[in-house]
């Protein structure tokens, strides 16, 4: 690796690390949508831009640089108030996040398309002309705030805008002041910090100017407080704190600019976001929600004091002080609604590991929202995409960026947004049809998919890093450490028996001999275990970023759906995990476009306009399974079957025969999907074969169920790792051949009689069930033994079973599998070889492609 | 003897950067730290000749590292200089009123921040 080339992996593992943190809390953000951001949320993003704007600029990456400049300066004026965080704002941070991955991976290769460059541009001009700028009140509420300007001056002007939130709100501020030893202050600090935090918000932390001893250091902590005096001494007893309350001095003198102030804000935000009908219930704790708490303001005649609108949790508070009644009412009215929403049963799953309570909060909101209302995820449709006729290239993952060379589908904030009904409306007089359960493409051009669908990448890391906690590598040094002492001894036992020659071999010697490798041996395999364990990352990283391309996806796609995920945690093999996030993305996407009808067409058919698409893995056994389901239309396999007849790829005589599962996995026939049947199937088929071909890759298999008007899931069985496996070896005419253990169910003993012949097909009773049987000697062409009974191996994966006849068991082993090179790739049927202990190399087979194989056969057969 | 200049940065990459400029400096040894917390632990524990901080930082802010400094009688000599963003003038200017030396903005060229060592740390 050439010095470049390290630092440019060096910085694409780095900048990766910061947009995978910026994705998250952007994710969080974009669930919490129409709701206060958390300004630490809203700081850590804007520090994670900061942060990638200096490493890029340092790697001499200009674009990223740029575009990082521009999304830092919006977050910038966001973070400090300068900007409300609006529908607009939002999608162009997300919007930004696409573009920083599909830089980086550009970075990554060496390239510069100059389709991105154009786009990052575009954005970066956009951004910064971005937003109503909030109103800026006259009178500055800091000044009301008794604080010694001594404190004041060493404030940062986010700390600063920070307090000055929490005095317009009215919220009651304190001075918590602790003294720890200096050796270990963070320690004290950070426990006094995760007390404070569910209280309130900290806002600074001072670091006293009086030397607290010789071994002391004191801190002085700026803390806006959500609940009473009570609770806050209740929530610090024990620790070494001690408060005191800042004084604010009443703004009664303002009281009649403010009513001014009341109602301009919602002025600003009429103007440039348009008629949104967004509003719902509970928002009045929004920005969104200004216009109504300025008619609230209007209509009273009285308004509280400073900017009515963001009624927080500390309103109670503010009541208390003698707020006026409506603000009261109001507060206390929204709390109910927030905790309605947060009992409210709705199958909330988690997706990344922060708050995952709010995130049940927000979504069973909607849930409760009047039908007529619309979530803001709808608010940017492009105006010319028809809803449920999106299509893309059936090739899909690797689509050069941009290729319509449209900078961004999402429309410019102003008046040009469209009110959501409205659009909705007007699309289902435009095209009635297009709003069916089974919508018909238009004849001729279909709708050319938006610019950023296109310009998706892989959602594959650009790095093959894997990291690792540092307890499992301990616990790795550790066994290494027993390694050597085994070593040792078993090095002292070989000094012993070089020097007493063969003579004292005694049977104490032996012995002691056979228990150190017993040792050995176990060693060993816990430091394998281990090494694999290392290998294993959480399915949840791939879960994460699928996540975030829903939330655009159902954005473009104009659906609304619920995305349910779940078994995030569970651990796969790093390779296998990356490997998985295209096919995945692929049927994510199927489920969306066409799978999920539309919310009119949900309701049509008596279903939630919200559908659920869910995304599920479970560990079962050696295998671990992911569904991908959506609660959509379902697949037609009346209609699977006529055009599998059509295509020539089953007879009628054959389609006749054939189970309503055999006919459903038709769709992963190579051939079954072209670009016409995606409408004539409600689009299920779009390149699923694939999506089979890549889960084969990895030993794992597919599987489909659907049933119509219900819904479909996808099961994919995969392997837990590859890279050493459990194998049982097997010998056919004299020839060894490897099968990994996962996929073998049991081994039985037949005898020739027990072999039926079926229309030319060998198979086998296997309790009641015919089994499929083949002669791995007739599939290798090796020359047959005439033998008694036969060893048959039966395997399966997911639902398939086949009967693999051999003439002998040799056991068990580890192997590690090795591709085959060049021309024996392609052989079907064997996915490798393996060398085993005694330097012989056998042939590993490829269990999947058996199956298929036998499955292949059940269909020739006619 | 080298002399030792303290680096508060919480961002890797500035902070990698900026002691790579640093130490490129002749007689001069570098400490770095990424946070406010750490950097008043260092304070004690070593004879720093300069201090370079940063101003945003996840514990405590870089101003109330200069306050803390020139507050105290142990450490007020010190200089420091503020690692500043383009535009963010009132940060700076609070910098600057609570002690700091001067203020470097990021990108900012290796050659200006040579020639301001040399002047605060006397070397020749």
């Amino acid at each position: 690796m050439s010095p470049g080339s390290k630092a440019l992996a060096e910085f694409v593992a780095e900048a990766t690390e910061i947009l995978d943190a910026l994705a998250r809390d952007l994710l969080v953000l974009d669930e919490r949508r129409g709701y206060e951001a958390d300004p630490d949320l809203v700081n850590g993003i804007f520090r994670a831009a900061h942060s990638l704007k200096g490493l890029s600029g340092l790697f001499g990456q200009e674009r990223i640089s740029r575009l990082a400049h521009g999304t830092e300066d919006l977050l910038d004026r966001l973070r400090l108030g300068k900007l409300l965080l609006d529908g607009a704002v939002l999608d162009a941070l997300i919007e930004a996040l696409d573009a920083f991955q599909a830089l980086l991976g550009e970075a990554a290769r060496g390239t510069e398309s100059e389709s991105l460059s154009a786009r990052v541009e575009a954005m970066a001009a956009r951004m910064a002309s971005m937003g109503a700028p909030t109103e800026v009140a006259a009178d500055d509420p800091l000044d009301r705030l008794e604080l010694e300007a001594q404190v004041r001056s060493v404030f940062t002007e986010y700390e600063e805008h920070r307090l000055r939130e929490n005095v317009r709100r009215g919220v009651s501020l304190w001075r918590v002041r602790a003294a720890f030893d200096l050796s270990d202050f963070d320690k004290g600090l950070a426990e006094l910090n995760a007390r404070l935090k569910p209280l309130g918000e900290v806002i600074s932390t001072l670091p006293s100017a009086q030397p607290g001893g010789a071994h002391g250091i004191a801190f002085d902590l700026i803390f806006g407080a959500q609940v009473d005096r009570v609770s806050l001494e209740t929530g610090l007893k024990g620790t070494p704190a001690e408060l005191s309350a800042l004084t604010v001095r009443p703004a009664a003198a303002a009281a009649t600019s403010a009513l001014l102030q009341a109602a301009q804000p919602a002025a600003t935000i009429r103007a440039s976001g348009g008629a949104k009908s967004e509003t719902r219930p509970g928002d009045a704790a929004t920005h969104d929600g200004d216009a109504g708490s300025a008619q609230d303001a209007a209509a009273g005649g009285l308004a509280a004091p400073d900017v009515p609108v963001r009624v927080t949790d500390a309103a109670p508070e503010a009541s208390r002080k003698g707020a006026t009644p409506s603000r009261g009412s109001r507060s206390s009215a929204i709390r109910g609604t927030s905790a309605d929403a947060k009992d409210s049963p709705v199958a909330g799953h988690s997706t990344s590991p922060k708050g995952g309570g709010k995130k049940k909060g927000a979504r069973a909101t909607p849930a409760a929202m009047p039908p007529e209302a619309q979530p803001p995820l709808l608010s940017h449709v492009p105006e010319d995409t028809e809803p449920g006729l999106l299509e893309w290239p059936t090739s899909d993952a690797d689509v050069p960026a941009n290729a319509g060379g449209s900078p961004s589908p999402t429309p410019v904030p102003g008046p040009s947004s469209v009110p959501v009904v409205a659009y909705l409306q007007g699309a289902a007089k435009a095209s009635p049809k297009g709003l069916s359960v089974a919508p018909a493409a238009p004849a001729g051009a279909p709708v050319s998919a938006p610019a950023a669908l296109t310009a998706d990448t892989s959602l594959r890391s650009l790095t093959q890093t894997v990291r690792v906690d540092i307890g499992r590598l301990d616990g790795l040094i550790n066994m290494v450490g027993e390694l050597l002492l085994i070593k040792a001894n078993l090095q002292r036992l070989a000094e012993s028996a070089r020097q007493d020659g063969a003579v004292a071999l005694s049977k104490l010697f032996g012995q002691e001999l056979a228990r150190e490798t017993r040792g050995l041996e176990r060693k060993l395999e816990a430091l394998q275990e281990g090494l694999l364990e290392a290998r294993m990352v959480p399915v949840g990283q791939v879960f994460d970023k699928l996540a975030r391309l829903v939330r655009r996806i159902t954005r473009e796609a104009g659906k609304e759906i619920e995305l349910a995920i779940s078994g995030g945690e569970v651990e796969l093999d790093k390779l296998i995990v990356e490997e998985l996030s295209d096919p995945l993305m692929h049927l994510i996407r199927n489920a969306i476009d066409h799978g999920v009808e539309s919310p009119d067409a949900r309701l049509a058919a008596g279903k939630p306009r919200r559908a659920v698409v869910g995304l599920r893995a479970e560990q079962k056994g050696n295998h671990v399974v992911i569904e991908v389901s959506d609660d959509g239309s379902g697949i037609d396999e009346v209609r699977v079957r006529e055009v599998a007849i059509t295509r020539g790829l089953i007879t009628f005589a054959q389609a006749q025969e054939m189970s309503r599962r055999e006919l459903l996995n038709l769709i992963f026939q190579p051939g079954f999907s072209t670009a016409r049947s995606v409408s004539e199937l409600s689009g299920r088929g779009v390149g699923l074969d694939v999506v089979k071909n890549n889960l084969g890759n990895l030993s794992g298999i597919i599987d489909v169920w659907s049933e119509r008007g219900k819904g479909t899931a996808f099961h994919l069985t995969l392997p837990v790792t590859l890279a050493i496996i459990r194998a049982l070896l097997v010998g056919v005419s004299g020839r060894t051949y490897a099968v990994p253990l996962n996929s073998v169910l049991e081994i039985i003993s037949v005898q020739p009689k027990d072999i039926r012949t079926v229309e030319r097909r060998e198979v086998l009773d296997l309790r009641g069930q015919t089994l499929p049987f083949v002669r791995l000697s007739r599939m290798f062409a090796l020359p047959e033994r005439p033998v008694s009974r036969h060893f048959v191996v039966v395997v399966g994966l997911a639902q398939e079973r086949l009967g693999i006849a051999v003439d002998e068991l040799h056991g068990q082993q580890d192997i590690v599998t090795k591709p085959l090179g060049g021309r024996l790739q392609s052989v079907r049927g064997i996915s490798g070889a393996t060398d085993l202990g005694n330097r012989r190399t056998v042939l590993v087979l490829d269990v999947a492609a058996l199956l298929e194989e036998g499955m292949a056969v059940e269909r020739r057969r006619a | 003897m080298r002399v030792k200049v303290l680096i508060v940065e919480d961002s890797k990459a500035s902070r990698e950067y900026i002691a790579a400029m640093v130490e490129a400096v002749e007689g001069v040894e570098v400490v770095v730290t990424s946070s406010g917390f750490e950097a008043l632990k260092l304070l004690p524990r070593h004879r720093f000749e300069l201090i370079i901080t940063d101003i945003n930082m996840p514990d405590i802010n870089g101003l109330e590292l200069i306050n803390f400094v020139k507050k105290n009688p142990n450490y007020r000599e010190v200089p420091l200089f503020i690692i500043t963003t383009e535009g963010r003038d009132q940060d700076r200017e609070r910098g600057l009123a609570l002690g700091a030396a001067e203020y470097l903005v990021k990108p900012f060229l290796p050659g200006s921040l040579e020639a301001l060592l040399r002047r605060y740390l006397k070397l020749p």
